[in-house]
C-alpha cells in the first residue's frame, strides 16, 4: 500500500527539485546566491527559503478549491427561495467576513486542538495533541475565502438573467445540467475578476499561518533573520518573493480572463 | 346587497395548500440548527465558565486593548488619507518618473502581506540603528507602536491612493469640459466639481478599507503591541481559557458590524439627491 505512494511522492519531490526556481539546477539562489547568505545547502539559507516558498504556494493552492466549492454552495444558499437557508448563509458570511483572519486562525487552531483532545479523552487517549498547522491554516483561510467568494459569486449570479434558466428548461435540461452547461460557464466569466482579487488576498493571508508555526516564507526568513541578524535583507527577500507570487498570479489571471472572454467576443 | 350575495352565501377561502417539504428546506433547517447549537454551546460555555474574578481582572485590559486598536486604526487611516493624495496625483501624472514611482509604491504595498511589511520595519530597521541614531530617528522606530503606525499608514495610503484614483477617473470627461466651459480655473474645478462627485463613488471602498484596517490591525499583537488581539493572547496564555477568543471575536464583530451599518446609513444620506 505504502510502496507505490512513497515512490510517487519521491518522484514528485524529484520533479519539484528539478524545476525549483530558487534552489534547483537552474535556480536563482544556486546561480547568484553562492557564497552569500542565500547559498543553497548547509552554507546558506537558500534552500530553507525555497522550502518556505513551496509551502506558501502549496497552502494557497490547496485552500483555493476548498474555498471555491464551499463559497459556491453558500452563494447557492444565499440566493435560494428558502428563508432559513438564506439566513444561515448570511450568518456565515457576516461572521467570517467580520473576524480578523488572525483571530479566525487562532480560533480554528486552538478550537480544533480542544475538540480533538476532548474527543480523544472520551475514547480513552490522554496525551498532548498537536494540530497540523497546515491543516488549521487551510481550514481558517478556506473559511474566510469562502465567505468572500460567496459574495462575489452571488453578485455574479444576479448578473445572469432569468431567461438563461428558462432557456435551460425549454431545452428540457434538468436543473443540474442547466447549472453545469449554461450557468456555470457564464458565472466563471463574470466572477473571474473578483475571484482574482480574492486569490491575491488569500496569497497574502497565508503569511499569517507562520504565526502558528507553519514553515512558510515568512517563518523561514524570520528564523534566518534571527540567526544571522540580517533582518532587513531577509524580510526584504520575503517581500520580493510575495511580489513574485503576485506577479505570476496576475499574469495567470489575465490569461484566464482572455481565454474566457473569447466566448463573448461575437456579441 | 346584490343578487349574487343572496344567492351564494359568503364562504371562507379555501385552505392554502400545504408547503411542499423541499430538500432546500431540509438543508436550511439543518444549517440553522447547527448555528443555533453553536450559539447555545458558546453561550453555555461562557455561562458555565463565568468567573467574576477573571472578568474583573481581564475586562479592563480588553477595553484598553480595544482603545489601542481604535487609536491605531483611526490615526493610520487619517494619516494615510493625507499621504494618499500625492500618491494618487502621482499615479495620474503625465510625468513618467512620478507615475512610475507612485505605481511602484502602490504595487509594493498592495502586493505584499501587511505582516511582512510590519516585520520589515520593526525587525529590519533595527539593522540600521547607527544610521537612524545619527539622524535622530531611532527613538521613533524603537517603539513597536510607532512602527505599527508607520507601516499601517504607508500601507493604507497605497490602498487609499488607488481608491481615490479610481474615483477621480470615474468622473465623466464631460464634467471637466463643463467646468472648463464655465471658465473655472483648474484648481476650483477639481475641488468644487470633480472631487465631490469622486468622493461619492469612493465612499463604499473607503468603508471597506477601514474595515480591512480594523481586521488587519490584529497582527500588531505579534510585534508586542497590546491591542485587542494582544490582550486576548496574553489573557489566553495566562488562563488557557478558550472564552477569551470568544470575547475578542464578539468585540471585533460588533466593531465591524457597527461600522458597516453606520457606513450604510451615511451612504444613503449622502446619495439621497441621486435617488429618482
Amino acid at each position: 500500500m505504502s510502496g507505490p505512494f512513497a515512490a510517487l511522492f519521491s518522484g514528485l519531490a524529484w520533479i519539484a527539485s528539478l524545476i525549483d526556481p530558487l534552489c534547483g539546477p537552474i535556480g536563482v539562489f544556486r546561480w547568484f546566491g553562492a557564497g552569500t547568505l542565500l547559498a543553497c545547502g548547509d552554507a546558506g539559507w537558500g534552500d530553507e527559503i525555497a522550502y518556505g516558498f513551496l509551502v506558501t504556494a502549496s497552502l494557497a493552492i490547496a485552500t483555493l478549491p476548498l474555498g471555491l466549492v464551499v463559497g459556491f454552495f453558500i452563494a447557492l444558499a444565499k440566493q435560494s427561495e428558502e428563508r432559513s437557508l438564506r439566513l444561515a448563509g448570511n450568518i456565515y458570511t457576516t461572521i467570517f467576513r467580520g473576524l480578523p483572519e488572525l483571530l479566525t486562525l487562532f480560533i480554528v487552531y486552538y478550537g480544533l486542538q480542544i475538540l480533538v483532545q476532548q474527543f480523544l479523552a472520551t475514547v480513552g487517549y490522554e496525551g498532548p495533541v498537536e494540530i497540523n498547522a497546515f491543516v488549521a491554516g487551510m481550514i481558517a483561510l478556506g473559511v474566510v475565502f469562502s465567505a468572500y467568494c460567496s459574495e462575489v459569486l452571488l453578485s455574479a449570479f444576479k448578473a445572469i438573467p432569468q431567461g438563461q434558466y428558462e432557456a435551460g428548461d425549454a431545452l428540457g435540461l434538468h436543473r443540474g445540467a442547466t447549472m453545469r452547461l449554461i450557468i456555470l460557464p457564464q458565472l466563471i466569466r463574470i466572477a473571474l475578476p473578483g475571484l482574482g482579487n480574492l486569490w491575491m488576498a488569500l496569497l497574502k493571508d497565508t503569511a499569517l499561518v507562520s504565526v502558528v508555526g507553519l514553515p512558510d516564507i515568512l517563518r523561514q526568513t524570520g528564523v534566518a533573520a534571527r540567526v544571522t541578524k540580517h533582518a532587513f535583507e531577509f524580510f526584504g527577500i520575503a517581500c520580493i518573493l510575495f511580489l513574485i507570487l503576485a506577479m505570476i498570479s496576475s499574469v495567470v489571471f489575465s490569461a484566464l480572463e482572455r481565454s474566457t472572454r473569447r466566448a463573448e467576443a461575437g456579441r | 346587497m346584490s343578487i349574487a350575495e343572496t344567492m351564494i352565501p359568503p364562504q371562507a377561502p379555501p385552505p392554502a395548500p400545504p408547503k411542499a417539504y423541499t430538500l432546500s428546506r431540509f438543508f436550511g433547517s439543518v444549517a440553522l440548527g447547527i448555528w443555533l447549537a453553536l450559539g447555545v454551546g458558546i453561550f453555555l460555555t461562557v455561562v458555565n465558565g463565568w468567573d467574576p474574578e477573571k472578568f474583573s481582572r481581564y475586562g479592563p485590559s480588553f477595553l484598553s486593548g480595544l482603545g489601542v486598536t481604535l487609536a491605531l486604526v483611526i490615526s493610520s487611516i487619517l494619516m494615510g488619507a493625507v499621504l494618499s493624495l500625492p500618491v494618487a496625483l502621482g499615479r495620474m501624472s503625465k510625468n513618467k518618473i512620478w507615475s512610475w514611482l507612485a505605481y511602484a509604491y502602490v504595487y509594493f504595498f498592495r502586493g505584499t502581506p501587511l505582516i511582512t511589511q510590519l516585520f520589515l520595519v520593526y525587525y529590519g530597521l533595527g539593522s540600521f540603528r547607527p544610521q537612524l541614531d545619527a539622524i535622530g530617528l531611532w527613538w521613533f522606530f524603537r517603539d513597536a507602536w510607532n512602527c505599527a503606525l508607520f507601516t499601517f499608514t504607508l500601507n493604507t495610503a497605497a490602498y487609499q491612493a488607488e481608491i481615490l484614483r479610481g474615483a477621480i477617473q470615474s468622473v465623466p470627461r464631460g464634467q471637466h469640459e463643463g467646468a472648463a466651459a464655465l471658465g473655472l480655473p483648474q484648481r476650483v474645478a477639481f475641488f468644487k466639481v470633480i472631487l465631490p462627485q469622486a468622493m461619492i463613488v469612493a465612499l463604499r471602498p473607503y468603508g471597506n478599507e477601514i474595515i480591512l484596517m480594523i481586521k488587519g490591525s490584529a497582527i500588531v499583537a505579534i510585534v508586542t503591541v497590546f491591542d485587542l488581539m494582544g490582550e486576548t493572547r496574553r489573557a489566553f496564555s495566562r488562563t488557557f481559557d478558550y472564552q477569551m477568543y470568544v470575547w475578542a471575536a464578539l468585540l471585533y464583530l460588533s466593531m465591524v458590524e457597527l461600522l458597516r451599518n453606520v457606513w450604510g446609513w451615511l451612504e444613503a444620506r449622502l446619495t439621497r439627491h441621486l435617488k429618482r
